[in-house]
């Protein structure tokens, strides 16, 4: 047993770090550490200065782009992305409908597809929840008729994170509507572009718009956008939330907010003293640090783990990161709240045009804790995580 | 970066636990319970043969020259068993002080009868005001010519009434508490002077409170320099508390192994409870809180051989609050889901719950050193 990085392992931690000191574009910078969104193009500069350093999808393998990094590297990329703090490479692309098509997808499909992903070239979205399909994701009911060499598709799907900047979205359809549930479902990819595809905003309570609905008309899909097999698409969309397990406990991110968090406790004042020496504030404070270093350590074990062992066999300290995670991030944004107590209020509508750099830091604060209760709603709510928990590890 | 144990160390655990397993089921604890000492020297003897009395000891001395994560496996599987054997005393404690600074006199006239189990040892710390100060000492040690002379009495001392040897921490200068000025002297059990008053403890140990009126010691009974041992003491303690949160992650998952078995055969309306989601879901919590503590506890037994004293104190004390808030929850939620037998002394989830919250108030409870964590500028 051995919990310390070794020598190479902390050379490649200040390469990564001297590279992102370097290469993050300071505004874009600037609003990550405010918790503002950064831009459609912000984004996508960010992710070609990544992947002209080859990191843009480091986690592939390397004849697909990947970096032929171990799940240590892979953990503190992804730690010092978070710390920079930089937007990680988009997931909907590159962790999600990527490695199913290197993993599931023919030969066309991979050519065409992932070096797009990699230079985001093409801006994926990912179609599985629907109005009646949430944590119930296998009673999906968008349709996909075959007719000749295309599909036709009728249906809608909701959440979609984004979709107002995609160009792909790879979703969960029926092919077979006399199956049983998990068995008529089929993986699609679908160019926004095509007719019958309309996006409505959902705008979420804090004023943003991240997530969108999105409604599927008679739109033609032609055959070859079928991922694998017919009626296999259950599979695949498993192995692709599977692929998920490590990234979502965002250590790095929340190690992020707390630095912030105390900077800001020690600059703003509460009864004639800084608010980071009021004993319950920072108890609180400690608290949620404790817990977060306990989650780094557990996310090293499953990554030290998934490094010796394989990814194949999860190790049961995984299902703890989503829950705990989450419940970490949302304690930091209530912990901003605490600081900044009743100038919470004021309320900026967080536009995309740069209208809003005067609003004072503390414009976003409120937004931030709104925001954030859906960490633990997504990506299998924390209800469903310990749902899991009781199958897959006490065997309940 | 690598969590798996050793071929070695993977030997010791299945050993360890093979021992335990065959002789410590909850039927033999209650007889070892029983017998005079409060446990068995038979199984004492036991771990004597195995090598578990000199794990952490150089090969000079006698021992093996094993590091934490040995003593990390151990505690574990005494946790998981509930073992009442003075092992935390004995070799994590009174080891600790001879180990660390111990003269080579000290350790040739104590580590062999420590090793081979004929010697028994307890720390003599807390007082009736210290509360978790380890700095707080009223207890006096008086220069006598080549020696000195011990006055104080102190409360809680585990393991002190069956105890050969004390190890007592007392003043040699200054006020109550006051950081200089305390020494750690070694103390036959039965030197004059020294009177004992023990008691079993709530979870089913041995104490005793020990008074020392006028006990003469010779100068070579202090272990270190008797005027700073301060720093000397943190650090033993230090070790023994992280030792603390192995015991209890090894005591929290038998808890939870124990209480998950019992929702898949206790039925109540006509289905095993197991099937109700509101069990379910309290015991995937008491999995989480597990699992957090038992990172924690490895965190901690990473920690307790940094050098940077700051380091490593800020590193355990934020594991004991970990450990503390899982063991609470752990504790009392094994309890709530097995219902009314929970709370009868027959059923052995309640002595589980017993220990894991002593351990908490052990060396500092979860507030404590939450405090301690918060002053020294947080973990992150």
């Amino acid at each position: 047993m051995d919990l310390s990085f070794s020598k190479e392992e902390l050379a490649f931690r200040d390469e990564v770090r001297a590279f992102f000191k370097e290469a993050v574009p300071a505004a874009m910078r600037q609003k990550m550490i405010e918790g503002r969104h950064p831009t459609k193009d912000e984004m996508v500069e960010w992710y070609r200065i990544l992947n002209k350093k080859g990191w843009g999808v480091p986690h592939w393998p390397v004849q697909y782009g990947g970096t032929g990094w171990t799940s240590v590297q892979d953990y503190i990329f992804n730690e010092e992305l978070q710390l920079a703090p930089a937007p990680q490479p988009l997931a909907f692309g590159v962790s999600m409908v990527g490695p199913v098509i290197y993993t599931f997808g023919n030969e066309a499909q991979k050519q065409r597809f992932l070096p797009r992903i990699a230079n985001v070239d093409d801006w994926w979205c990912q179609g599985f929840s629907e109005p009646g399909a949430g944590s119930d994701l296998a009673s999906l009911k968008t349709k996909a008729e075959r007719r000749g060499d295309k599909y036709i598709v009728n249906g809608q799907k909701t959440w979609t994170t984004l979709a107002q900047y995609a160009d792909w979205i790879f979703c969960l359809v029926r092919t077979d509507p006399t199956a049983k549930k998990q068995s008529g479902i089929s993986f699609l990819l679908i160019d926004m572009k095509s007719k019958g595809i309309s996006v409505r905003p959902i705008i979420t309570i804090e004023g943003g718009h991240e997530v969108n609905e999105v409604f599927f008309d008679d739109v033609e899909v032609p055959v070859e956008n079928l991922v694998g097999e017919e009626n296999k698409g259950w599979d695949y969309a498993k192995f692709l939330l599977g692929n998920e397990r490590t990234g979502i406990a965002r250590v790095g991110m929340s190690k992020e907010r707390i630095k912030r968090i105390k900077q800001m406790a020690g600059q703003v004042q509460a009864d004639g003293r800084p608010v980071l020496d009021n004993p319950r504030f920072r108890d609180k404070l400690t608290a949620v640090e404790i817990e977060l270093k306990a989650l780094e350590m557990t996310q090293l074990r499953v990554v030290a783990d998934e490094g010796k062992h394989g990814k194949g066999k999860p190790n049961p300290a995984s299902s703890v990161l989503k829950i705990k995670g989450s419940e970490i991030q949302q304690a930091t944004t209530e912990l901003l709240m605490d600081v900044i107590g009743p100038y919470a209020a004021p309320y900026d509508i967080h536009g995309e045009d740069g209208s809003n750099e005067a609003m004072d830091w503390t414009a976003q604060v409120a937004p931030s804790y709104f925001n954030n209760r859906k960490v633990s709603i997504y990506g299998g709510s924390n209800e469903i995580q310990r749902n899991i928990i009781c199958k897959a590890v006490l065997g309940l | 970066m690598d969590f798996d144990l050793s071929e070695e160390q993977r030997l010791l655990k299945d050993s360890v636990e093979g021992l335990l397993k065959s002789a410590y089921d909850f039927e033999s604890r209650k007889k070892y319970g029983a017998e005079p000492d409060g446990f068995s020297r038979a199984i004492w003897g036991k771990f004597a043969e195995q090598g578990l009395l000199g794990l952490p000891f150089s090969e000079a001395d006698g021992g093996f020259g094993a590091g934490s994560v040995e003593t990390m496996i151990v505690m574990e599987a005494l946790g998981r068993a509930l073992v009442l054997e003075p092992y935390l005393p004995t070799v994590i404690l009174a080891g600790g002080f001879l180990r660390r600074a111990g003269s080579a006199e000290q350790k040739a006239a104590y580590l062999p009868g420590l090793i081979d189990g004929s010697k028994l040892f307890a720390f003599a710390q807390l007082e009736k005001s210290s509360r978790y100060d380890l700095g707080d000492v009223t207890t006096t040690a008086k220069p006598q010519g080549d020696g000195w002379v011990i006055d104080g009495d102190k409360t809680v001392v585990l393991n002190g009434d069956s105890a050969d040897v004390l190890i007592v921490t007392a003043r040699t200068k200054g006020g109550q508490r006051d950081r200089d000025g305390i020494g750690v002297f070694l103390v036959p059990a039965d030197a004059n002077g020294v009177s004992r008053k023990a008691y079993p403890t709530q979870d089913g140990l041995r104490a005793a409170d020990i008074s020392f009126n006028g006990v003469v010691v010779a100068a070579d009974a202090a272990i270190g320099d008797p005027a700073q041992g301060l720093p000397l003491i943190e650090r033993v303690v230090d070790e023994a508390r992280a030792a603390l949160c192995a015991e209890a992650v090894g005591a929290m998952e038998e808890s939870l192994k124990t209480t998950v078995e019992y929702l898949k055969t206790r039925t109540q309306f006509g289905v095993p409870i197991a099937s109700f989601q509101v069990l379910q879901h309290r015991a995937a919590d008491m999995f989480v809180a597990l699992e957090q503590a038992r990172s924690m506890a490895m965190f901690a037994i990473m920690a307790s051989d940094f050098e940077d004293a700051k380091e490593r104190a800020n590193a355990i004390a934020a594991a004991k609050v970990q450990v503390g808030r899982s063991l609470k929850f752990i504790g009392e939620q094994s309890i709530q889901l097995h219902g009314g037998i929970g709370v009868t002394m027959e059923a052995k989830i309640g002595h589980y719950f017993k220990r894991l919250t002593m351990i908490d108030r052990t060396f500092g409870d979860a507030d404590y050193h939450l405090a301690r964590v918060g002053e020294a500028g947080g973990v992150i």
